[in-house]
C-alpha cells in the first residue's frame, strides 16, 4: 500500500532535521517500539510489538536511513520479522520545506506485509499502515513541538511532549 | 412404488450414522503409541533464494526430537508428476524438480522449508518459530502473461516459465482459422475462470509409522487414492517397496480433488518416522491448507465461435493460459489439456475445433484438479460464448442450442472422444418443465414491481467421466493406468464383504455399492459390507475422482460378483445334482430352472467353507473373487441447467432465486445420493459464480487466506434446487449402464448463473454488458452496470 501526507510543525527545519536523525526520537515515535539501538551511520536494530487484526507479534528488524540530503530529505526504511506471524516492511520518504512559522514535513509511505499477516490481515493492512504512519508523525510532531498545538491521538499522551525541542534549545 | 432396496432405491446412507454421531474415524483421530508431532516451517515470501536454514536454536528447544531440512532429503526423490503432456511441436512439457522440502529456492508462500518433530504439537510449533531461514527475496511472478513474456524464472534450470504450449487438434489449426475467417458471424469472448481454494471440511493430516522389527512402514493420510500414494511415495520418493509400505486413508472429510495428489507432508512425516523410529503426526491448520492444498481452475481464455447465418456452429478456436503454480502437482498437466480440450465440443455438432493451452509456472500454490477439473472451464467458456452469440444473432438461447445439438449416437467429436449415448433434447425438455420457464414472464413482472431486475440463464454441459481407458490415457501421457479393482469375499455364513479400490470421502459408497450387490445376489443390503481406503486389504485401487467410482469401481465389483455367482452356481448345481447351466439365482435362492428344486444362498456359502459335500475335484473351496475393470471408453453424463436471478439495480447484489438441473446420469443406483451429489456440486458452482476468488498481491502474498476473506457459499446464498435425473440414456459399455454424477453440478452451474445475470441486465436495458468475470460480486455487477 502507499500513502502520502504532510504536517506543519512549529519548529524550524534545522530542529526538525536534527530530530529525524536522533535515535531517541525514533524510539519514542515508532508505535510499539520496545527497543532501538544503533546509529544513523550503521543503522538501527529495533524491536516493535504490533497487533494487526487477529495477529499480534513482536517484530525484530532493522531501521535504516538512506538517501540523506542534509536538512532536506531522507528515506526511513524498516523491515521486521515477526516469526510465525509473518513480516512487515515499509519505507517513508520524508521531505522538509520551510513554511511560515515552521516546517512542512511531507511523507510518502509504502508498506508491505507477508506470511500470516498478509494471509489473515490483508483487509486490515491499509487502515493499519495509515494509522501507524499517522501515529508516528503525530508523535514526532508532539516530540518536536512541545505541548502546544500538537494533535496527538490519546495514546500518544504518554509521550513526554516537547522534550526534544527543550533539549536542542538548551 | 419406489424400490425399498437394491438398485434404484433411496436407501439411507449407512455411513451417516457414524458421521452424524461423531463416531467417524478420521486421520486426526488416529493416535499411535509413542507418537511425536510435526510442524512445518514455511516460506513467507513467494520467491527467494534459500541461503541456509539455521536449526540450532530450534533443535535445542524443549521436546524437540529433530529438525529436518531440504538437505536431509537430498538422498530421496522429488514429488513426481503423473502426467506428461507433449506440446504442439512434439516436445515434452518442461518438468521441474519438486523437492519434498525446499532446496536452493523457495517458490511460493507456504513452500515447506523445514520439518520440526517434537514430543507435543505445541513444542513442535514453538520450535518451528525458532528455525531461521536465510532467504534472499527475489521478484515474484504472479501474472501468467507476464510470466511467459520474460518475467522472473520460477525454475531457473528450465529457462522458461512456459510448461507447455499445447495445440489440439493441431492438424485442425489451419482449417479452423479458415472457417473463422470465412464465417457469416464470429462471436468472441475473453474471460477468466478464477482460481479457487478447494476447502475440504477436513484439513489434510498425515501420520507416518515405522516398525523397525518388521521393516514395515505405514502412512495414514487424508487421501482419495491410498494405492496411488503408496506407489508414488514408495517408488518415486522414498524408495520403499510396496510390500513393505501400507497406506491407509480412513474416513476422509471431503476432497473435491485436492486429496488426490501426493503431497510433500506425506513423504516428510513418513521419512521422519523411519528416521526417528517413532510415529510422527502432522495436522494442517486451516491457514496451512490455504497455502498448501492444490488449488483449482485459474484459466484466462479467449474463445471464438464461428456461425453460419442460421446460427449453426462452424468452428471454435480457443486460446487459454492455464496456471500451474510453482510446481507440477500430481495430475496438473492433464487438467487444462485432456480434461478440457476434449470437452470443447460440448453437446453440439461443431465440425472444427482448435484448442490452444499455454501452461505457465508462477510463484503461487500449485494448481490441479478440483471438482470438474478442466470440464468446468470448457463448459463455462463454451456456454458463455453460445449465449453471447445467441444474443448477437437474435436467436433464442434455447433454440440456438437445439439447432446444434448432437442427436445421433455414437458421435465422434472433432476433439478425439466418442460420445456413446445421450439425448440432449430430452434433458432440455425436462429442464424447461422443472424450471417452469413458462412462468418466467410472470415472475419477471413480479420482480419489476418490486424494483428488481430478473434474468434467466440456461445452458447445457457434458463431461467425460469414468476415467479412463488405460491404453488411451497412456497414449495421452498418463503415467498410470486408470482401471479399478474389487474383491468380493463371501463368508461361510453368507455375509458379503466387498473391498473396493474406490475411496469414499462423502460419496456414500458404503451404501450404494451394497445396493448393487444386494440387487445382484438378492440378499439384504445389511448383509453386505463395503471396505475401502487401506492398501492392506484391497488388491489395488486407482481411487476416487473424475466421477469414476460407480462407473469403474462399481464395474469391477460387478465383475467380481459375477465370478462369485458363477462359482456359487456350480456349488449349488452340485448340491442340487443338476447342471450349473440350469441354475438360476433369484432373491438369494438358487433354483434348477423349471423345477421347484432350490438351495438358498446361505447353504451354498456354508458348503463353500465346510466342503463336506462339495465337488473338490473340480472346484476350490471358499468363495472369494477379485476382478479388475478397465473401461473401454469414458462415460458422458450431460444435462441442462437453468438459473433465475434477481439483481438489485441499486447495489448490484445478485440473488439466485431458482435453480433447476436436469441431468442424464444413465442408470441410477441411489436417487437420494445422486440428489445430494448434485446439490453439493451446485453449491460449489454457484459459490464460484458469485462468491469465491483467490487473490494474490503483486509480491505473491495470498490475500484471501482465511474465511474472513475467502467467501464460501452458505445456505442462505442458495435457493431450493429442482433436480431431476429421470432422463436416462444408459452408458453402453459398462455393466451397470451408469455414467457418474459427482462433478456435474459444479460443471454446469457457473455459466447458468452468469448467463442469468447478463440476461437480467439486458432486460433492464443495460445491453452494453456482454460479460462479467466471476465472482459476480455486487461491486463487479454494479461497476458493469455503470459503464
Amino acid at each position: 500500500m502507499e500513502l502520502s501526507d504532510a504536517r506543519d510543525i512549529k519548529a524550524d527545519p534545522a530542529t526538525v532535521w536534527a530530530a529525524i536523525l536522533d535515535p531517541e526520537v525514533l524510539k519514542a515515535c515508532i508505535p510499539g517500539c520496545q527497543e532501538l539501538t544503533g546509529s544513523v551511520d550503521e543503522g538501527f536494530e529495533a524491536t516493535v510489538v504490533q497487533k494487526v487484526g487477529p495477529v499480534k507479534a513482536t517484530f525484530h528488524g532493522a531501521v535504516t536511513l538512506s538517501d540523506i540530503v542534509p536538512g532536506e530529505s531522507a528515506t526511513l526504511s524498516g523491515e521486521g520479522k515477526g516469526g510465525a506471524a509473518g513480516f512487515a516492511r515499509g519505507s517513508a520518504r520524508v521531505r522538509l520545506s520551510p513554511v511560515e512559522g515552521g516546517t512542512r514535513l511531507s511523507y510518502d509511505v509504502e508498506a508491505h506485509v507477508g506470511g500470516k499477516l498478509a494471509q489473515l490481515g490483508s483487509r486490515l493492512i491499509d487502515g493499519f499502515a495509515r494509522k501507524l504512519a499517522d501515529d508516528f508523525f503525530a508523535r514526532f510532531q508532539a516530540v518536536v513541538e512541545g505541548d502546544e498545538g500538537a494533535e496527538a491521538p490519546p495514546e500518544v499522551a504518554e509521550v513526554k511532549k516537547g522534550w526534544f525541542k527543550r533539549l536542542v534549545s538548551r | 412404488m419406489p424400490k425399498d432396496h437394491g438398485i434404484g432405491a433411496s436407501s439411507k446412507r449407512r455411513e451417516d450414522v457414524r458421521f452424524l454421531t461423531g463416531r467417524g474415524r478420521y486421520t486426526d483421530d488416529i493416535n499411535l503409541t509413542g507418537q511425536a508431532y510435526a510442524a512445518f516451517v514455511r516460506s513467507q515470501v513467494a520467491h527467494g533464494r534459500l541461503r541456509g536454514v539455521d536449526t540450532s536454536a530450534a533443535a535445542a528447544m524443549p521436546g524437540v526430537l529433530h529438525v529436518f531440512t531440504g538437505k536431509d532429503f537430498e538422498s530421496v526423490g522429488g514429488l513426481p508428476c503423473g502426467w506428461q503432456v507433449t506440446d504442439r511441436h512434439g516436445k515434452p512439457m518442461l518438468e521441474p524438480r519438486h523437492p519434498v522440502l525446499a532446496h536452493g529456492k523457495v517458490r511460493h508462500v507456504g513452500d515447506p522449508i523445514a520439518l520440526v518433530v517434537a514430543e507435543t504439537a505445541e513444542q513442535a510449533r514453538d520450535a518451528a518459530e525458532a528455525v531461521v531461514a536465510e532467504i534472499e527475496e527475489l521478484p515474484a511472478v504472479i501474472d501468467m502473461k507476464a510470466a511467459v513474456r520474460g518475467g522472473p524464472l520460477v525454475h531457473d534450470e528450465l529457462g522458461s516459465n512456459l510448461c507447455y504450449d499445447w495445440g489440439f487438434v493441431e492438424e485442425n489449426r489451419e482449417a479452423v482459422d479458415q472457417a473463422i475467417r470465412n464465417a457469416h458471424h464470429v462471436t468472441t469472448l475473453e474471460l477468466v475462470n478464477q482460481r479457487l481454494v478447494p476447502n475440504a471440511m477436513e484439513p489434510r493430516v498425515a501420520v507416518g509409522d515405522y516398525n523397525p522389527a518388521t521393516d514395515e512402514t505405514t502412512l495414514y493420510t487424508t487421501s482419495q487414492n491410498p494405492h496411488v500414494i503408496r506407489l508414488l511415495m514408495g517408488a518415486f520418493v522414498l524408495g520403499i517397496p510396496e510390500h513393505k509400505l501400507r497406506v491407509v486413508a480412513p474416513d476422509v472429510g471431503g476432497g473435491f480433488g485436492s486429496k488426490i495428489f501426493h503431497y510433500a507432508e506425506e513423504a516428510a512425516v513418513t521419512f521422519a518416522a523411519r528416521a526417528l523410529k517413532r510415529p510422527v503426526k502432522w495436522t494442517a491448520s486451516r491457514s496451512e491448507s490455504f497455502v498448501t492444498d492444490a488449488q483449482g481452475r485459474d484459466h484466462v481464455t479467449k474463445i471464438e465461435l464461428a456461425l453460419d447465418k442460421d446460427g449453426h456452429f462452424l468452428a471454435i478456436r480457443t486460446e487459454t493460459y492455464a496456471n500451474m503454480g510453482a510446481y507440477l502437482s500430481t495430475f496438473a498437466p492433464s487438467v487444462p489439456t485432456w480434461l478440457h480440450g476434449t470437452l470443447m465440443a460440448g453437446n453440439y455438432k461443431t465440425p472444427l475445433i482448435y484448442v490452444n493451452v499455454k501452461a505457465v509456472f508462477t510463484n503461487t500454490v500449485p494448481v490441479d484438479a478440483y471438482r470438474g477439473a478442466g470440464r468446468p472451464e470448457a463448459t463455462f467458456q463454451l456456454e458463455r460464448v453460445i449465449d453471447k452469440a445467441a444474443r448477437e444473432m437474435g436467436i433464442d438461447p434455447v433454440e440456438i442450442r437445439r439447432r446444434n445439438f448432437i442427436d445421433s449416437f455414437p458421435y465422434q467429436t472433432p476433439v478425439a472422444v466418442q460420445y456413446d449415448t445421450g439425448n440432449y433434447h430430452a434433458t432440455m425438455d425436462k429442464l424447461l418443465e422443472i424450471a417452469d420457464v413458462a412462468g418466467f414472464e410472470k415472475r419477471l413482472q413480479e420482480s419489476k414491481a418490486r424494483g428488481m431486475l430478473r434474468g434467466l440463464g440456461i445452458n447445457c454441459y457434458i463431461e467425460a467421466c469414468g476415467i479412463a481407458p488405460s491404453n488411451l490415457v497412456g497414449q495421452l501421457g498418463a503415467r498410470a493406468g486408470l482401471y479399478e479393482s474389487a474383491t468380493v469375499r463371501v463368508n461361510a455364513t453368507g455375509g458379503i464383504v466387498v473391498m473396493t479400490g474406490s475411496h469414499s470421502h462423502g460419496q456414500g459408497h458404503e451404501t450404494s455399492f451394497a445396493q448393487v450387490i444386494s440387487e445382484m445376489i438378492g440378499v439384504p443390503e445389511s448383509q453386505v459390507e463395503i471396505i475401502h481406503g487401506d492398501t492392506a486389504n484391497t488388491p489395488m485401487g486407482m481411487g476416487t475422482y473424475g466421477s469414476r467410482s460407480i462407473a469403474v469401481g462399481g464395474s469391477a465389483m460387478v465383475r467380481a460378483a459375477n465370478k462369485i455367482i458363477a462359482k456359487a452356481k456350480k456349488i449349488a448345481a452340485h448340491l442340487l445334482e443338476a447342471s450349473d447351466a440350469d441354475i438360476e439365482l433369484k432373491d438369494g435362492k438358487f433354483t434348477v430352472a423349471g423345477t421347484d428344486k432350490s438351495v438358498d444362498w446361505g447353504s451354498v456359502c456354508l458348503a463353500a467353507y465346510v466342503p463336506h459335500n462339495y465337488p473338490l475335484a473340480d472346484l476350490e473351496p471358499g468363495l472369494e473373487e477379485t476382478a479388475f475393470y478397465d473401461p473401454s471408453n469414458f462415460t458422458f453424463p450431460a444435462g441442462a441447467y437453468a438459473c433465475e436471478v434477481e439483481v438489485d439495480p441499486e447495489t448490484g447484489k445478485v440473488t439466485v432465486d431458482r435453480f433447476a438441473a436436469a441431468d442424464d446420469f444413465g442408470n441410477i443406483i441411489n436417487p437420494m445420493i445422486v440428489d445430494g451429489q448434485v446439490h453439493g456440486g451446485l453449491a460449489q458452482g454457484i459459490g464460484q459464480a458469485l462468491l469465491e476468488t483467490t487473490a494474490y498481491d503483486e509480491n505473491g502474498q495470498l490475500l484471501t487466506g482465511s474465511y474472513m476473506d475467502y467467501a464460501m457459499p452458505r445456505a442462505d446464498d442458495l435457493p431450493f434446487y429442482r433436480v431431476d435425473h429421470s432422463c436416462k440414456t444408459p452408458c453402453t459399455h459398462n455393466p451397470l449402464g451408469v455414467k457418474g454424477c459427482g462433478e456435474a453440478g459444479a460443471i454446469g452451474s457457473p455459466p447458468a448463473v452468469v448467463n442469468a445475470v447478463i440476461d437480467a441486465l439486458h432486460r433492464g436495458g443495460m445491453t452494453h454488458v456482454t460479460h462479467i468475470d466471476m465472482p459476480l460480486s455486487p461491486s463487479r455487477v454494479w461497476a458493469a452496470m455503470q459503464r
